[in-house]
């Protein structure tokens, strides 16, 4: 247990998702898509309940789709170190519309709490900085989450990444709905888009 | 169709393939560069209509295309067959949801090949891809590769379809080195 990680994931997340004012959100496997789910279950969701690593992909396809939306990923540390190289190609890609919210706890938190590399001293805040993300912050406190929600609302001049140091809790699953088309078919119907 | 019909398409296939790709509307592109996909992707960078993304891996693509999709912008993914078998989770999330998705997969390791390392993942492609539930079609000719890419874009897009095109090694042509 790192005794520097002390927010509260599911009272951050939920800051996060009050000031939302909009933005689409696409959250990693595991914990949080139940702690973006613990909020309320809302069609601009789109949870994924696998794939792994592809939870920051699939909000760059997203917000290059829709230029006018904010997008919101919301992921793990260790989803997110998954897609290393995702921090290169998003980099690169540069849309003004995406923020990458990683809730970083420092361990495997779904399959017995093992280290994970954050844990072990990668930084990955200065490796999305060294990328080239617009902004690329570590958080620590909820004051910091309160300042996040005011820099969410202001324009970007390219990607941002933040990562929340969150305490290594596990707190009572909140489980989205697991059919897939059907979490793809209403996030479409949100967007005026039909299905198939 | 008019325009393919003056051209030799075993070698001009890489033009006529943009130009189906833009007719089915697809407006956005993810890409691992290969020498056989070298003319698509200059032609499909150069359209400012059209969003394109170099990856470092090519699963990456799978899920950019993912969330093009459902964000309402048609996407399509190229790669040559050895990133085939970096792709592999990665698609249970297009076919969970089904989700539309074409990949345009130049061969290598089955026709005139000299690099051995090639080798195993291009025998594996086919396989692999259907054993995670992508549909494939194998194009041999310049006029196939046209006509399956075409109706590919149909299932893909409209009878929301996971698919792969294979453009085999032998259209290709010899890698010179």
């Amino acid at each position: 247990m790192d005794m520097n990680n002390v927010i509260d994931r599911r009272a951050a997340v939920a800051k996060l998702l009050e000031a939302r004012d909009g933005a689409l959100v696409v959250t990693g496997l595991g914990s949080p898509s139940y702690d973006v789910h613990a909020h309320g279950d809302t069609d601009d969701n789109f949870y994924l309940w696998g794939a792994m690593g592809g939870a920051a992909l699939t909000g760059l396809g997203l917000a290059q789709a829709q230029h006018n939306k904010r997008v919101m990923v919301i992921t793990g540390d260790g989803e997110m170190l998954m897609a290393f190289g995702a921090l290169a190609t998003i980099s690169v890609a540069r849309p003004t519309n995406l923020d990458i919210i990683v809730l970083d706890n420092q361990h495997f938190g779904e399959t017995g709490m093992q280290d994970s590399h954050t844990g072990m001293g990668i930084d990955l805040a200065a490796v999305a900085g060294a990328a080239g993300f617009d902004v690329a912050q570590t958080i620590r406190s909820m004051d910091g989450v309160d300042e996040l929600c005011e820099q969410l609302a202001k324009s970007a001049n390219g990607p941002r990444f933040h990562v929340l140091k969150i305490e290594s809790t596990n707190l009572p699953r909140s489980l989205p709905p697991r059919d897939a088309t059907y979490i793809k078919t209403r996030f479409r119907a949100h967007l005026g888009l039909q299905p198939c | 169709m008019t325009k393919s019909a003056s051209r030799d398409l075993n070698i001009d296939w890489p033009v006529a393939l943009y130009e189906t790709l833009i007719a089915a509307n697809v407006r956005h592109m993810s890409y691992v560069p290969d020498a056989g996909h070298t003319s698509l992707i200059n032609l499909l960078n150069e359209d400012v209509e059209v969003t394109t993304n170099v990856l470092t891996t090519e699963e990456e693509g799978i899920a950019i295309a993912t969330g093009s999709w459902l964000g309402g912008t048609r996407s399509v993914v190229l790669m040559q067959s050895s990133g085939v078998g970096n792709c592999i989770n990665m698609l249970s999330l297009p076919v969970q949801t089904r989700i539309p998705l074409l990949m345009l997969v130049t061969m290598r390791g089955e026709w005139n090949e000299f690099n051995p390392w090639q080798v195993p993942m291009g025998q594996a492609t086919q396989a692999a891809l259907e054993a995670i539930g992508v549909t494939v079609f194998r194009a041999e000719t310049g006029q196939d590769l046209i006509e399956l890419t075409e109706q590919a874009a149909t299932m893909t897009y409209e009878a929301d379809g996971q698919i792969a095109v294979l453009i085999s090694q032998r259209l290709l042509g010899k890698k010179t080195w």
